[in-house]
């Protein structure tokens, strides 16, 4: 399997790291409720279909989503962090 | 038998092997199934559970019968198919799975009981008693029922791994795949074309006909010829894809040099992983036999494959060969034995309205049902229409039931083939991986006519997705007979059919099953093991469930069919992963003082890849401790110096660094002067401490942060992911140095004495007071100098660019040594930071939070960090739970050991009493005690306590007294000094 590094292009999926939902992006304030901490810290989503998922590739230190489809392990498109937001 | 003027092999180049220890003549182009055909040689290897004598059956890689072992010692390779193995010069081969050989199976009385082991047969008997399954029945069981054996040494990992990346692969080198390759190539695309066998022409090189008006063999040879001549495109032979994974990937295995005699050095395989734009299937097909009673003996073959031996070897298996078939394809077979003037003793053909113009006995709509001949097939019993029984002196019996397209690779991605009624076969799904393109034989077209336009209109698919034109190709002319078949699968008549020959699964097996409500295709392949051997039930799945289908009242396409997985044949792990074991498995970091701690006569101990040195032994010392108390007291008294390279060393820069390390660390680091030193806390968001180090202020917008050496990777990560996910407000860029900088302590009393020795400015307390750092310069090579401790004494890290880490390291060591000091090594680094209460991982192993550790008040109330507000949940400064504390045994002669429990005294040492455990041990020189770190629940408030320390593994029980963590120095006068 190969997934685009943003950076580096089409690479072997050897050099990247899996991190988990992308959820992991929108940090909640430090004041929020520990119900909104709860969920931003353990509970996620397991749907089939469409995933946004954190990957990192260690050899340019970039991290990136990954947008893929759980149904039929297809990776429709990889965004840079910054792209992530926007 | 050999057969004169036929075959491809090279008459004038004969080659000497032995099989079983005994001389076997052959030619140069030979397979060891050909060669011992040649040689009259029909039993080849005994089955896997009833041991019954069995001859080749196939030409290729489905061979389910003719393994053998190939080679001896390490390099030996068991369960080879002899049909795949070519031929060299004192090439080794044996049988497998007989003893005491391969004629006079003593295993064979399995045969005889064989009404008992039928399916389910091991699951139902040896259930009672339980506890006997694993140390009696499966060992025996086991041990009847074998393959072949490795040598049981290491194996010397002589294969390679091998990259590969191109617009098209084609798999398969019939005329299917020759005709979509050169395509290909003329349209510009970068092209590979990967065959399992040693020369391309696929089944062209088994058939008499011809193609473009030139027999198809020599048309391959000019297609070979004409390939060559692109430079875009690379013929990879005796190549087999053996999987299709994600993203147009593919696995394959190279067989390099495993048909030459060895001592060379090419590897005896190479396992690619092959890139893909776009992929054109063209594997052809694989024929399938029929069931009928006693179709095992050796000399029943595949008719296709007696065609293969016949005009590809020049072989016949017997003197009179009698075919059985349910189509029009396996009169071939008569039609080129009669030729070749090999006799053809019957065409049995179970349609009755076939039609043969042969000069040979025809015997429309009859079935064989019966085989003799123990060791191998003397005759068929033959019922012809109307039940009249007729026996027909036979060596041997080329079957065809027919064809099965070679679907598998596109099974391996959750494709599912589809049936088709007309060629009673499934073919590939549509789409069933996205950019592999079926065609061929292997997409269901069987005129070799059919195969050249079909390779073309792939070739062209594929092109039009790359965004190339094709060019206009000449198809040549080829044969055009269509195919003819009335699906038979099995005979109804007395006595056993097999199907998977490998594990002598009967038709009655898939009867049983379905009696017994296995009815799923995949209980019936668990219960019954069809296709569950090193063939995956190649020649046999396809008619296993269209029995099934009959025994449970359901069409073919309805009972579905297994599922196919990699690899398409069996790959030796030596192979796939070839370059992973040893240090390829786990390569070596050394520092720049390794060679001179080797020599030094230092027993380097890993530290994740990295080496360091355990101890520097001296003359007289015989054991490790001897070693490790001198070192630590060297360090307490005098110097001594040690390579700490290993941390993590993290440069941060920008603008927004200050801000950033506020974020990371739980601690505050913007208010730090520049030319100093803090200690930080890292903890996860989940508020559990991540790692810790101290990070150096170098200039007002340059930091060094310093990581724990197994943390240093993840910490670079994490650190990324904060500053391009979490913080992008933040200008800051970071830099993993480690590898950078050779850093070394040198720490003792006289620590600010050895360096003065060796830097060209004067280091005093002044300029240089504990947690400062400054630039220095080395006899002129700038480095940078740190006043921290991890000793407890006065400490200083001295880093210098890499490349005069050795030259430095020498010169500290010669120093520290004219001061009554010396190197110290890991083992002494560990006492010294027990007696003083420093944590390592042993201590911050991913449970543990500040509060856990002491360190709540390193929690910064003023600012938010990562892992503030999880920190602050109740359940994790839950004053109960489990806490750091120094411990010391009652005796102080009494060695503690890490992951020991502790309990209250005087109570019982179970789980549920337990009140903590302790976590880094040590004998301290310096307190002439036993010293240990460990979490006890509330453990500051049980200073003074006395409590149970007990290792039920390594049997200790005895008293220890709960302390402080600092054993040694408490005010820390020492280090600050």
């Amino acid at each position: 399997m190969r997934l685009t590094c943003p950076h580096c292009g089409d690479r072997d999926l050897r050099e990247f790291t899996y991190k988990g939902d992308a959820l992991a992006l929108s940090r909640p304030d430090p004041a929020a409720d520990s119900k909104i901490w709860d969920d931003y810290l353990h509970n996620r989503d397991n749907p089939a279909g469409v995933t946004r998922e954190l990957w990192y590739h260690a050899p340019c230190g970039g991290w990136m989503v990954a947008e893929r489809d759980t149904t039929n392990h297809v990776t429709t498109r990889t965004l840079t962090l910054a792209e992530a937001r926007s | 038998m050999r057969v004169a003027g036929k075959g491809l092999i090279d008459r004038n180049t004969p080659v000497r092997f032995t099989f079983d220890g005994q001389p076997v003549d052959a030619f140069a182009g030979d397979t060891v199934a050909s060669a011992l055909l040649a040689n009259d040689t029909r039993l080849m290897g005994r089955s896997f559970k009833y041991h019954r004598p069995r001859g080749v059956v196939t030409a290729g890689s489905d061979e389910p019968n003719a393994l053998i072992s190939v080679g001896g010692g390490t390099e030996a390779q068991p369960n080879t198919r002899a049909t795949c193995q070519e031929v060299y010069p004192g090439l080794i081969a044996r049988s497998q799975n007989r003893w005491p050989s391969l004629k006079y199976d003593a295993m064979a009385v399995n045969d005889l009981v064989s009404p008992f082991l039928a399916a389910g047969f091991y699951y139902k008997t040896f259930m009672w008693p339980r506890t006997f399954w694993e140390g009696l029945y499966e060992p025996i069981i086991r041990r009847a029922a074998g393959l072949g054996a490795l040598s049981g040494a290491p194996d010397p990992d002589r294969s390679e791994k091998a990259y590969a990346h191109c617009d098209l692969l084609v798999i398969g080198a019939g005329p299917a795949g020759l005709i979509a390759a050169l395509a290909a190539a003329e349209a510009g695309a970068d092209v590979i074309l990967a065959t399992e066998e040693t020369r391309v022409g696929g089944r062209l090189l088994s058939e008499t006909e011809s193609v473009g008006g030139v027999a198809g063999s020599d048309w391959a040879d000019q297609m070979a010829a004409k390939l060559s001549a692109f430079p875009n495109l690379r013929i990879m032979t005796r190549t087999t894809v053996t999987g299709v994974y994600d993203t147009g990937t593919f696995g394959a295995l190279e067989r390099v040099a495993q048909h030459v005699t060895p001592g060379g050095d090419a590897p005896p395989t190479c396992f690619w992983r092959i890139v893909a734009k776009q992929a054109v299937l063209a594997a052809g097909a694989l024929e399938r036999s029929m069931a009928f009673p006693m179709n095992d003996r050796p000399g029943v073959m595949s008719a296709a494959a007696a065609r293969t031996y016949l005009n590809r070897y020049g072989v016949s298996a017997g003197q009179k060969v009698a075919v059985f078939a349910n189509n029009d394809d396996a009169h071939r077979t008569a039609a080129d034995l009669a030729a070749a003037g090999v006799k053809v003793a019957a065409l049995i053909d179970t349609r009755e309205d076939a039609t043969s113009e042969g000069d040979w006995p025809f015997y429309p709509g009859a079935e064989v049902i019966e085989t003799q001949g123990r060791r191998g097939l003397e005759g068929v019993t033959i019922r012809k229409p109307g039940g009249k029984i007729l026996r027909i002196g036979a060596e041997v019996l080329a079957v065809s039931g027919g064809w099965n397209p070679a679907v598998h690779l596109t099974c391996h991605m959750n494709g599912r083939p589809v049936w088709r009624e007309d060629i009673a076969a499934f073919v590939p799904a549509e789409g069933a991986v996205p950019g592999l393109i079926p065609c061929g034989a292997a997409n269901g077209v069987f005129t070799t006519a059919g195969c050249l336009t079909d390779g073309v209109r792939a070739a062209r698919e594929a092109l039009e997705a790359l965004g190339r034109t094709a060019k206009p190709v000449d198809i040549p002319e080829a044969d055009e007979t269509a195919y003819a078949l009335t699906p038979k699968w099995a005979v109804e008549a007395p006595g056993r059919a097999w199907l998977d020959l490998q594990n002598d699964v009967t038709t009655k097996d898939i009867g049983l099953a379905a009696k017994e409500n296995f009815r799923s295709v995949e209980h019936m392949k668990r219960y019954t093991t069809q296709g569950m051997a090193t063939d995956q039930g190649k020649g046999s799945n396809v008619t296993a469930l269209a029995l099934l289908a009959d025994a449970t009242g359901r069409t073919i396409p309805e009972t579905g069919t297994t599922t196919f997985r990699p690899p398409y044949v069996p790959v030796a792990i030596s192979s796939m992963g070839a370059g992973h074991s040893h240090k390829g498995f786990a390569p070596e970091r050394f520092t720049t003082s390794h060679a001179a701690s080797v020599k030094a006569g230092a027993p380097m101990i890993e530290a994740g890849l990295w080496y360091r040195p355990s101890y520097f032994p001296e003359p007289g010392e015989t054991t490790w401790r001897e070693a490790c108390d001198r070192e630590v007291g060297m360090v307490r008294t005098a110097v001594g110096v040690s390579d700490v390279s290993t941390l993590g060393k993290i440069d941060i820069q920008g603008p927004d660094a200050a801000a950033f390390l506020d974020f990371v660390y739980t601690g505050t680091f913007s208010t730090l002067k520049e030319g100093r030193v803090r200690y930080g806390l890292m903890l996860r968001e989940d508020g559990h401490v991540m790692d810790d180090g101290t990070t150096a202020r170098l200039g007002l917008e340059h930091y060094l942060m310093t990581t724990t050496t197994a943390a240093a990777g993840p910490v670079m990560a994490h650190l990324e992911f904060v500053a391009q996910g979490l913080r992008p407000d933040l200008n800051v860029r970071l830099t993993s140095v480690t590898e950078q900088w050779a850093q070394f302590t040198v720490a003792g009393p006289k620590a600010r004495d050895v360096l003065n020795t060796l830097l060209d400015e004067d280091v005093t307390d002044e300029v240089m007071p504990f947690m400062s750092c400054r630039t220095v310069t080395v006899s002129g090579v700038p480095g940078r100098l740190y006043r921290i401790s991890f000793s407890g004494e006065r400490g200083y890290e001295l880093a210098v660019p890499a490349r005069f880490g050795t030259s430095l390291w020498r010169l500290l060591v010669a120093q520290a040594e004219s001061f009554g000091g010396g190197p110290y090594g890991m083992e002494a680094l560990n006492v010294l930071r027990i007696e003083k209460g420093f944590i390592t991982h042993a201590e911050i192993h991913g449970r543990v939070t500040a509060f856990d550790i002491g360190m709540q008040g390193m929690m910064s109330s003023k600012k938010d960090f990562i892992g503030k507000a999880a920190a602050a949940r109740p359940g994790l400064i839950d004053p109960e739970r489990e806490r750091l504390v120094g411990l010391k045994p009652k005796d102080p002669t009494q060695e503690l050991t890490a992951g020991g429990f502790l309990f209250n005294a005087g109570a019982d040492p179970v789980r549920v009493n337990a009140q903590g455990y302790t976590t880094s041990v040590c004998w301290s020189p310096t307190l002439d005690s036993a010293l240990g770190l460990g979490f006890v629940k509330r453990g500051p408030e049980r200073w003074g306590e006395e409590m149970r320390f007990v290792d039920h593994l390594r049997g200790k029980d005895f008293a220890v007294e709960v302390t402080d963590t600092v054993a040694f120095d408490e005010t820390g006068g020492r280090m600050r000094g």
